[in-house]
């Protein structure tokens, strides 16, 4: 068969492998900043969820951490009250997550982008407040601190240097991308495209498009729940930001400044963000956000596709060069 | 033998405009059916309401014999019947090959599995190559949709419908915007489809009409004006009236 009639297909390329033995070895390299990397992995996982929504799918939310902060309340409220196991706990806050999307799902797929943004904004906006109000269960403003994570694997404790936090988040991380990396290789991710790309043509195939939208959104909002789940779990702590509109927010510009639409995105996105952020607000703790606006109108202008589109780029051209020469 | 399709009084209004009004049509099995008309008669409004992607005002669409008015979309489809679009309406972002496999996925009833990866499909991809290179589009199957010429869309469009294996095709001017020279070559593709898909057409090219159509419905401001075979409507002096204007008719 000639390359014209092959897909792409799902085999992992050299490039992952060495992602994620990469990310292996931050252990190792980045000891004394593991606290660090766990919230890029974490947050990295909630762009990928994202991803699946937006890249793949179409679908516009300037709200998802509706689903994150459900992930985080749920694993912090167990573990608060005696349910410290943390597989469990996780599992739990998944379900939580994937329930809490699949009922606003009605909502929040109506419509065009506009509407599904505001709606989106708005599920969260209810939701930040419902646990603002719900102080006895979330803490409030205070948030819910005295959380009792019990070891993991009745094992491993958590210890003050996130080391365990590190290898549990990594593990967890890199299953949950297993899943949406699968997730989109199957003949439903096409699909998926196919409603980013025309959804008037998908009805005309016979595409039930509103029900994928549906399933494509209920599994997100589960990986968006176990995303805030470990933060829960791995900082104790759960604040009320984890419903915030910054945190929707900010995942946006992640995923525009990793690129959409190829998984790594999200968490090359995160991990810019989250070390430019750490680095810059260390030089100027006041004004690092001049610098990080600047960064995302240049990545936006400058190499659309993100990251990914502006790698895309310089390997066709030098790919070129190399045919030239 | 019950008709492919069939309206009854369908009618379908925007605000104070009757798009189509009352319109009771039938298209037999195994047609190759024209629907003509001057711009702005409701040609692709009609279609709209045949696949459901408008609701009618008034009146039903019967598939064989089923009453379908109600029914979704997709639902429609998974019946045997599929439409083109006049703007073409494909998956810019997607190769050829992908869509069409799509389609097939979508037919098939694995669109939404997540139990098997896309590039294993060998089944579907062999039939997706197989409609591709029928359509002459083998050179194309891995390009992206958006960067083929103009032409070559047109006849994707007609690739992905051909994947959902349709009893009945419906054709919105299937070779809109295509120079002449080629679009022979469009009709020629649903010329020889089998006699198992019936097919109805919109086409304002008088000669592809006449050339391949077996049966001529003409619509003029919402209403059917007149129907018939070719040489009737050839020899009808109202379809004259409207199409070559009062004096041509007169003169
Ligand atoms: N969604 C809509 N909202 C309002 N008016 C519409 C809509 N769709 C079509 N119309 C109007 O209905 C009338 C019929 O339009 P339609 O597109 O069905 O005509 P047509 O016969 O397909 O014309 P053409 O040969 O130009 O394609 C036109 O006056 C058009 O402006
Ligand atoms: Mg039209």
């Amino acid at each position: 068969m000639s390359v014209a009639f092959s897909l792409p297909d799902a085999r992992w390329r050299a490039a992952e492998i060495a992602f994620w033995i990469a990310t292996g070895l931050v252990f190792f390299v980045f000891p004394s900043h593991l606290v660090l990397a766990s919230q890029v992995l974490i947050t990295g996982l909630f762009a990928v969820s994202l991803d699946l929504v937006l890249g793949y799918a179409g679908i516009v939310s300037l709200g998802h951490a509706a689903m994150f902060g459900t992930g985080a309340y749920v694993a912090g409220i167990l573990a608060r009250n005696g349910w410290g196991e943390p597989l469990s706990g996780l599992f739990a806050a998944g379900l939580a997550a994937a329930a809490v999307a699949f009922v606003t799902s009605f909502l929040a797929l109506r419509g065009e982008d506009l509407t599904r943004l505001m709606v989106t904004l708005g599920i969260s906006l209810l939701l930040y407040e419902a646990a603002n109000q719900a102080g006895v269960w979330t803490g409030g403003v205070d948030g819910l601190s005295d959380m009792q994570v019990r070891d993991l694997f009745g094992v491993f404790p958590f210890d003050i240097r996130g080391r365990t936090a590190y290898l549990y988040t990594l593990a967890v991380v890199f299953l949950v991308f297993c899943a949406a990396r699968r997730v989109v290789h199957s003949p439903f991710g096409l699909s998926l495209r196919g409603i980013r790309e025309s959804p008037r043509r998908m009805a005309a195939i016979g595409s039930p498009v509103q029900r994928r939208l549906v399933v494509v959104y209920t599994l997100a909002g589960a990986m968006a729940g176990i995303a805030g789940a470990l933060l829960a779990q791995t900082t104790q702590f759960v604040g009320l930001e984890v419903l915030g509109f910054s945190r929707s927010a900010d995942l946006l510009i992640m995923l525009v400044l990793g690129g959409a639409g190829w998984l790594y995105g999200g968490l090359v996105g995160a991990a810019l963000f989250l070390v430019a952020q750490s680095l810059l607000s260390r030089l100027n703790p006041v004004y690092w956000e001049f610098w990080l606006g600047l960064l995302i109108v240049l990545v936006v202008l400058l190499a659309r596709g993100g990251i990914n589109g502006a790698l895309t780029r310089v390997s066709a051209r030098l790919g070129l060069a190399r045919r030239q020469a | 033998m019950t008709a492919a399709l069939r309206t009854q009084g369908l009618s379908r209004s925007f605000g104070a405009l009757k798009a189509v009004r009352e319109v009771s049509f039938t298209l037999e099995p195994g047609a190759r059916h024209a629907l003509i008309g001057p711009n702005g008669a409701g040609k692709t409004t009609f279609v709209n309401l045949l696949t459901g992607a408008l609701p009618p005002s008034s009146g039903a669409v019967y598939l064989g014999a089923d009453e379908i008015t109600g029914l979704a979309q997709h639902e429609r489809v998974k019946r045997g019947m599929t439409r083109t679009f006049q703007i073409t309406t494909l998956f810019p972002g997607l190769t050829v090959l992908e869509s069409v496999v799509l389609a097939i996925f979508e037919r098939k009833g694995i669109a939404a599995s997540l139990q098997t990866r896309v590039a294993n499909r060998t089944a579907e991809i062999h039939e997706a190559i197989h409609i591709i290179r029928e359509l002459r589009l083998e050179r194309d199957a891995g390009s992206v949709t958006r960067s083929l010429p103009y032409g070559k869309q047109r006849l994707v469009e007609i690739a992905v419908a051909l994947a959902t294996r349709p009893r009945i095709l419906l054709l919105d001017e299937p070779a809109a915007g295509i120079p002449a020279a080629e679009s022979g070559e469009v009709f020629g593709v649903i010329a020889a489809l089998p006699r198992e898909v019936s097919v109805l057409f919109i086409e304002h090219d008088m000669d592809l009409v006449f050339r391949f159509a077996e049966r001529i419905t003409v619509l003029a401001q919402g209403s059917i004006l007149a129907e018939g075979t070719p040489q009737e409507i050839g020899a009808d002096p109202r379809v004259r009236e409207v199409y070559l204007g009062d004096e041509a008719a007169r003169g």
